[in-house]
Parts: C-alpha cells; structure tokens; sequence
C-alpha cells in the first residue's frame, strides 16, 4: 500500500522534472505552476463540508521574483525522488539543514522551507508523507472507549492498543494514521483544546460516565490529528463534538481548521478535515449563561473577528457563526474553558457537558 | 590741533579752496587706469599675463573673423627671468592700416567695437591698450607692434608708449619693414609675470578657446619652450555676426538723451526709425502716441521730461524682438565635440536656447554637460564658463552664469547639491552666452552681470540639459537594476540544472548543457541589455591634459619654496 503510494509521487516527481527539462531542450523558459494556497483561493461548499481550492495558479519560473524559490522546488523534489528510492525518511527540520549545501539557494528559515514542502505538495496534489516527509509536531492524545489496532514496526504484526488502560496518561497519535483500524462503541468524539481540560476529564473517567473518546489537540490540530479523527468518526459513524475556548481564536483557528481545513493546507483539506464536527463550547452565549469570568478582547482578538467576518468563506456561509462572533465582538470579552471551574472544579464534568450534550441541536455548525 | 591753526593762519591770506583748486586737474582715462589697473584684470603677476595673452588673442580672433580669414593665431611666452615675460602674438588677419596702428595699441578706449552692436569678443577698446600700458608700467619696454594689410604693401613697424597724461601714442619707433607675410599683426610686449599650469593658466584658456571656436589654429609656446599646437577642428567659419542698431526696448534714459544729442534726424519720427532696430514709421508713430509727443518733434529740442515720457512710450508699444540673426551660437553639435575632446565621460548632451532679448539686446544661452566616466563623484560640478567664444577664467563666484547654476535645483536631475552651493558629481558644465553686447561686471571681463533675462535663460537652459541627464541616470539606473537581476537569476541556473540532473538523470555534460541553455532562455526572454554608457571617441587624453597642474612641478615647487 505504502509503495503503491510512493510511487505515485516518484512518477509525479520525474514527470515535472522531464516537463521542464523538454521546455529548456526547446528553448522555452521552463516553469512550475501550482495552485495558490491561500483563504482567497478556497471556496466552502457545505455538501462537500471542507474548502475546496479554487483555479487561482501561481508561477515559479526565471523571474528575479521567482528564480530562488524555483530552483529551491526542483531541489526538493530531487531529494525527495531519492529519499522515496531509498525508502527513507526526512523530517521537515532535517529537510531544512539539507537545504545548507546549497550555497545561495539555502532556506534561511525552516518556514520558508516548510513552505515549499507544502508548494510541493500541492503542485502535485499528494500529501508529503508519501514523499518521505514527516513533520517533528505531536497528532494528539487520545483516551476512553477505543482499541486502535496498530502494526509492530518490527514483525509486521497486529497490536491492539486500549485507550481505556492509560491510566491518568493517554494514547499518542502517531504522524502517520492511515494503516491504523479502529474498534469501539463510543457514542461520541470529545475534541478538546487544551491539554488541562483533557487532563480534568481523564482524571474523573469522564469518557466513562459518557461513553465517549477524548482527544487532546493541544491548540490548532495537526494534520495527524485531523486524519485520525476523520478516520475514525468515518469509520465508526461517530458524531464530533469539540470543545474550546470561548474567543475567536477557538473558533477562527482551531474549530475551523478542525472542520473544513486551512487556506494554507487548501490542496489537503479534502482528507484532512472533519466535516461531520460540531462545536459544543464555549460558545459566546456561554458566557452569558453560565456568568463565565471573562478577559477583555486585544486588538488582535478583534481583528481575528474582522478578519473572519470578512474572508472567511466558512464563517460567510453561516449565518449562526456571524451572529455568534458578532455577540462576542459587541461584548468585547473572551472566556476559556477552564473558566467553569469558577462553580466548582468538577462543575464542567457534572453540569456543563451533561446539559449540552443532552441538546446537539443547539451546536453551532 | 594743527590744522586748525593752518587754516586760522590762511584765513588771513587766500581762501583753502583756491590752494586745493591747484591740484584739481583733469584725470586722463590712462592715468585712472595706471592707478585702478586690476579693474581691467592686472591684479596680480599671474592673472597680468593671463589678461594680456587674452587681449591680444581676442583681438587676433575678431580681426580674423571679421577679415573672413581661418585664424591661425602664435602665441609665445619667453621666460626673461626676474618675473619677467616677453609675450608675442601674431596674426594671419587683414591687418591694420599704418596711420590706426598707435591709436589703437597705445591709446585706452579707442577702438571699433564700442559703438556697433554686434557679437565680438572685444568691446570698449579697453583691452590691449591696457596691456601695452601695464607693460609699459612693469618694465619700461614699449610696445612692439607690426602690421601688414596685403601683400603689396609694406609691413609697417612701431615702438609705442603710452603717454598717461594726454592718453596718447607716443611713438618711439616708425619704420617700414619686410615680413615674410601676406597679412596680419604681430605684438610684442616684456611685462612682469608669473606662469603657472592648472586653472586659470594660459595653457588653459588657450585650450578652452580652442574648444569654443573649433574653426581656429592656435600654435603655442609656452615658457619651458615647449610648443603646443592646438589645430583647428572645422575649415567653416562661424557664421558671420551682423551688426544691429539697438532695439527700443531697455534703452536707458542716460543712453537714449545721448542718442538724442547725438542723432542728425531731424524729427522724433525719424530718429525712432533710423537710431533703431524694429521701429518702422508705423511703430514709431504708435511710441510718439504713447508718449504723448509729436511725432515732428525736434530730437534736440527734447528735454530730460520728455525723454522719460518717450521710456514710458516705448514701453507700452509692442514692437517685435530684434533681429536674431546677428549671433552666432557654437552650435550644440561643436559644444559637446568640445566636450568629448576635453572630458572623457560617459555621457553628454548640449542645447541651444532660442534667442532672447535683455535691455534690447538679443542674446543666445547654449548649454552642454559632460556626464560620469572618471570625474569625481565627490566634487562641485565643474563649470567652463564662455562668453562670444571666449573662456571667463576669473570671478566665477560673481557670474551669473554661476548664479544661475546654484539656483537650479539640480536634485531634481540626479545630483546631490547643498544650499546655495553649486551641485556635487562627476560632472562639467559647458555654458555659453552668445550676445551682441555681453555685459560684464567689469572692464576685465571676467563674470556675466546678473541681468534677470539672462538668469532666465540659463537657467531654462539648464533644465533643458538636466532633463536629458535625468532621463540618462533613471536609464542607467534601470539598466544597472536590470543587470543586477539577471545576475541573481544567472546565480541560480546551475541549481536548477544540478536539481533536472538528479530529477531526469542525465550526466554532468547534459546538464552544462541545461544551464547553457538556461542562459541563452533569459538572454531571450529579458531582451539584450542596453549599453547605456557611450564610448568617447573624441577624447584625447594628451589635449586634456594641457593645462593641468603637473604633480612634479608642484613638487618642486615645494621644494623650493622650503629653501627660501
């Protein structure tokens, strides 16, 4: 499975290289076109439920502007050709110290490297694990009614891993979930932001009382982590509920690249999403409900909700988003998960999550 | 104390006044000039001999030009010792008739040129009269003069002085000679001098005539006896001046009630259409209106009052500029040759502003520059300075041309330039004014007076020739951004054709190949890149260098002024 896919990129790779190798054998200056990836180039379809990418191109070509990052692109993919003939791996931070053999055409930072990693990515429209490239971030932590079945790296055998048997630890997403089968008869998915209100719900077997799988995200989820709980709510029909912090970062950032992807990831977004999530809390009107302590918004804050009021293509298709993020606007304040413990520590375990969760119809989209 | 015991012992005795009114006399003009003599540009030893190789060769110039003879014009320096100089310029002009010979050397303001109104480089009939009286006054030697006027004439010979109190010739040698020479006039005067290279030198102004008047020959020996040829560049004369009366408009009062006096019309009708130029009878009529004077009025019987109401007159009558045709501009083609043989840049340009008229008197500003190449970047703009063709050494300071300059805001054209300051680059300015009547600041000649028309154009000249370097620096600018850039893609072709190596495999040669390939794509695609900067041709680095200060004789020159 995993050579088939390999080799789907390898003939992508050598397929671009031969294409601008016969532009320059026929005196024509060669280029690499690839989609913008940004939130002007997405559009939001909610039958499909993820940003889907637009026609929007851009060019890398013998062009002062270009040239460096062009060059940079085709270095890449020859190390990348030969990492996939090797079978080996680069992560995303080694791929950047690589970079340092090539006198003037060096990343000066990771970003810029990480950048046209994904560049590559999308020119080609496969994920960069296919290309050998692993990122160093965590997928995530996972507790509750699950069995992952898992493969020893070693003997190729089957393992299955209870999330029920970490004590007060958890399960650890790997990088890579595609190989990965599930087993369970949760009735929900809880995605949680902070690794904190994790920990407070794992200490008190929450999933127990509520027959569900916990997951900490640990702020924007990551690619890992997005997979696996696609796969798994796809896999086993659950529902997705997540749980944030009541201010427009939770909701502009973490839930909404949780659901329908990023403007940056746009050419992924498609299996790299979770369409089916809803979002539990906090949400604005919690703030007023439960009397939440609160913290005025920055100027950054409010210029997140400017921002998604305006750009955001999800946030411009519900009409419940704009009303909630126009409420937090007008009441200037952000409230965070852990502000529940105002009513008692256990507050959030006995009252918050019982009364929303008896009423998924009042989740926001 | 004392005095005023004096006076109590005349009182009694004859009025003071009469004792002065013994030494009130007549100053005769040579006598003022004996006393006032660095108003005519004999301040020092150096700039004396400067001034009176220029009086000499100026007059040579004009009596060629107005002979229609190619000038070919001797200059000699010989070295006498004791600061003492014997200078020599002779001729190849029409010559002067025998019986003019001593009034024209040896007597001050006599001449031909102060009454006509047409471009030449003398003007007063000041000049070499002076020169011959500062000779005089240095060394006691008369002045030697020789003339010829055709080749069947005699070559008359003359030993003049200057007699200061009656302003007269007194001639100490008449005699007949033969010369080897169809036509022209030979002086010789000995004078106290001081030669020295670099600017304001002989060397140099002989070089800069040269430049602005491409038509002359000049040969030249300076006091070390080494002789300079400058040979003429153009076998065409400059266009021949017309003389003009002066034009109604900025006549003064003083200079129109002498005109008056002067005139043999008998009515103011007539004398407006006779003493000028643009006045027909129509014109004339419309003045008298204006000025509410009768057009039969008698020219003499017309008082001061009325002379200002004739002004008045004048100025409210439109009467069309003068005649034009009267100068003679270099040309801008000539200036910038001038340039490119002098300075060797990377860029010039010249211009020719049309002719403009100041106190009626039309006038030409023409305008070159020598752009980058090896000037200095870090110093004032060097400025050539020329009126009717010949160079102003002295007093730049004082020149309107240099006014002109510092008020041109030259930032707009790519120079760096400071607050009343003349602007910083590598750059010369050549600027020529061409009039029938250039008026200096004074008798020596030495700056251009701060007329506002005149002002004016320069410094519309000016502009003019600044657009053009504008637009050749933002070119050169583009071209040098242009270059970078394609440096920086070049930099990156060999990346590209390392990565195409590994990506299609192919072997080191076939990647050469690519990135030969590459480069020949980006030639293709950018367009060749323009070679902005003109290679001089014209330059002459040995004619450049005539003139300037030689490192060694400096020096020496140290050297000896340690030992004293």
């Amino acid at each position: 499975m995993k050579k088939t896919k390999s080799n789907v990129a390898l003939n992508e790779i050598q397929n671009i290289g031969n294409d601008v190798y016969t532009r320059i054998k026929k005196k024509r200056a060669p280029e690499l076109k690839m989609p913008l990836r940004a939130l002007s180039n997405v559009k939001y379809d909610p039958k499909d439920g993820f940003f889907e990418l637009l026609g929007k191109m851009k060019e890398r070509t013998l062009t002062a502007a270009t040239i460096k990052t062009f060059a940079q692109t085709l270095r890449m993919m020859a190390h990348a050709k030969s990492v996939i003939q090797n079978d080996d791996i680069t992560t995303k931070r080694e791929m950047y110290y690589i970079s340092k053999n090539w006198a003037e055409a060096a990343f000066k930072e990771q970003p810029e490297s990480d950048t046209v990693m994904e560049d590559v990515e999308a020119m080609m429209m496969v994920n960069r694990e296919q290309m050998g490239f692993i990122p160093e971030e965590k997928g995530g932590e996972v507790a509750g009614k699950l069995i992952v079945v898992d493969k020893d790296p070693d003997t190729g055998k089957e393992i299955k891993i209870d999330c029920t048997k970490f004590g007060s630890g958890a399960y650890s997403i790997p990088t890579s979930v595609e190989h990965l089968k599930f087993d369970t008869n949760a009735k929900f998915i809880l995605a949680i932001e902070t690794a904190g209100m994790f920990q407070r719900l794992v200490k008190h077997n929450y999933w127990k009382k509520s027959n569900c799988i916990l997951i900490s995200m640990g702020g924007v989820p990551t690619r890992a982590l997005r997979r696996f709980i696609r796969r798994l709510s796809d896999t086993k029909k659950l529902p997705v509920y997540v749980f944030v912090d009541g201010d427009p970062y939770g909701i502009g950032s973490i839930y909404r690249t949780l659901k329908v992807g990023s403007g940056n990831a746009a050419h992924i977004n498609e299996y790299f999403c979770v369409p089916k999530a809803k979002f539990l809390g906090i949400t604005p009107q919690d703030i007023v409900d439960y009397k939440l302590p609160s913290h005025p918004l920055k100027d950054v804050d409010l210029k997140k909700i400017k921002d998604l009021l305006k750009n955001d293509p999800f946030i411009l298709h519900h009409k419940e988003w704009q009303k909630a993020l126009k409420q937090l606007q007008s009441m200037k304040v952000r409230a965070e998960q852990q502000a529940l413990a105002k009513w008692g520590l256990n507050y959030v375990i006995e009252k918050y999550l019982p009364q929303k969760i008896k009423h998924p119809e009042k989740f926001l989209p | 104390m004392e005095k005023n015991k004096d006076l109590k012992d005349n009182e009694l005795n004859v009025p003071i006044a009469i004792e002065l009114a013994k030494k009130q006399q007549e100053i005769s003009v040579a006598s003022f000039f004996e006393k006032n003599r660095h108003l005519l540009g004999f301040d020092n030893p150096r700039k004396s001999l400067l001034t009176t190789i220029k009086e000499a060769v100026d007059n040579s110039l004009d009596a060629c030009e107005e002979g229609n003879v190619l000038p070919e014009i001797n200059v000699e320096v010989i070295d006498m010792q004791n600061n003492r100089f014997r200078v020599i310029v002779e001729d190849n002009g029409p010559g002067i008739v025998k019986k003019q010979i001593p009034n024209i050397f040896a007597k001050l303001l006599y001449g031909s040129k102060f009454f006509k109104l047409s471009q030449s480089r003398g003007q007063q009939g000041i000049g070499i009269s002076a020169s011959v009286l500062y000779a005089q006054l240095t060394t006691g030697n008369p002045a030697r003069i020789t003339s010829k006027i055709g080749k069947k004439h005699d070559a008359h010979y003359y030993e003049l002085h200057i007699d200061t109190h009656k302003n007269k010739p007194d001639i100490i040698k008449d005699e007949t000679k033969t010369w080897n020479k169809d036509h022209g006039t030979r002086i010789e005067l000995d004078l106290e001098g001081s030669y020295q290279k670099g600017d304001q030198s002989i060397d140099q102004y002989l070089k800069q005539t040269a430049i602005v008047n491409p038509h002359v020959t000049i040969i030249y020996t300076n006091p070390k006896a080494e002789p300079i040829i400058f040979p003429r560049a153009s076998d065409k004369m400059p266009k021949k001046p017309i003389e003009i009366k002066p034009h109604p408009y900025g006549v003064e009062l003083g200079v129109l009630m002498s005109m008056l006096k002067l005139t043999e019309t008998r009515t103011l009708q007539s004398f407006l259409t006779n003493e000028f130029s643009r006045v027909g009878s129509g014109t004339a009529k419309q003045i008298c209106e204006n000025a509410a004077l009768l057009t039969n009025t008698k020219p003499r019987n017309i008082t001061r009052e009325m002379t200002e109401k004739l002004i008045e007159g004048i100025k409210k009558t439109k009467i069309i500029s003068p005649p034009v045709d009267c100068i003679s501009p270099i040309g801008e083609e000539l200036l910038e040759k001038g340039l490119k043989k002098e300075i060797d840049a990377e860029f010039y340009c010249a211009t020719k502003r049309p002719p403009s008229v100041y106190r009626g008197n039309p006038f030409i500003i023409e305008a070159g520059i020598a752009y980058g190449g090896k000037q200095n970047s870090e110093e004032s703009m060097k400025l050539f300075r020329y009126a009717n063709r010949v160079p102003l050494q002295y007093q730049q300071g004082a020149c309107a041309i240099t006014r002109s300059v510092i008020n041109t805001a030259w930032r707009n054209y790519g120079l760096s330039q400071s607050r009343g300051a003349l602007p910083i680059g590598p750059i010369t300015l050549a600027l020529h004014i061409a009039s029938v009547w250039v008026p200096f600041t004074s008798e020596s000649k030495e700056a251009i007076a701060h007329y506002p028309e005149i002002i004016k154009e320069i410094k519309l000249a000016l502009q003019e020739v600044g657009r053009k370097l504008a637009s050749y620096v933002g070119k050169k600018r583009r071209v040098q951004f242009e270059s970078k850039k394609r440096d920086y893609i070049q930099m990156f072709i060999p990346h590209v054709g390392e990565a195409l190596k590994d990506l299609v495999n192919f072997n080191d040669s076939e990647e050469k190949k690519v990135e030969k390939l590459l480069a020949e794509i980006l030639e293709k695609k950018r367009g060749k890149l323009e070679q902005v900067e003109a290679k001089n041709l014209e330059y002459d680095e040995e004619f450049a260098n005539i003139g300037k200060e030689e490192k060694e004789d400096d020096q020496e020159e140290k050297n000896e002024s340690k030992e004293k």
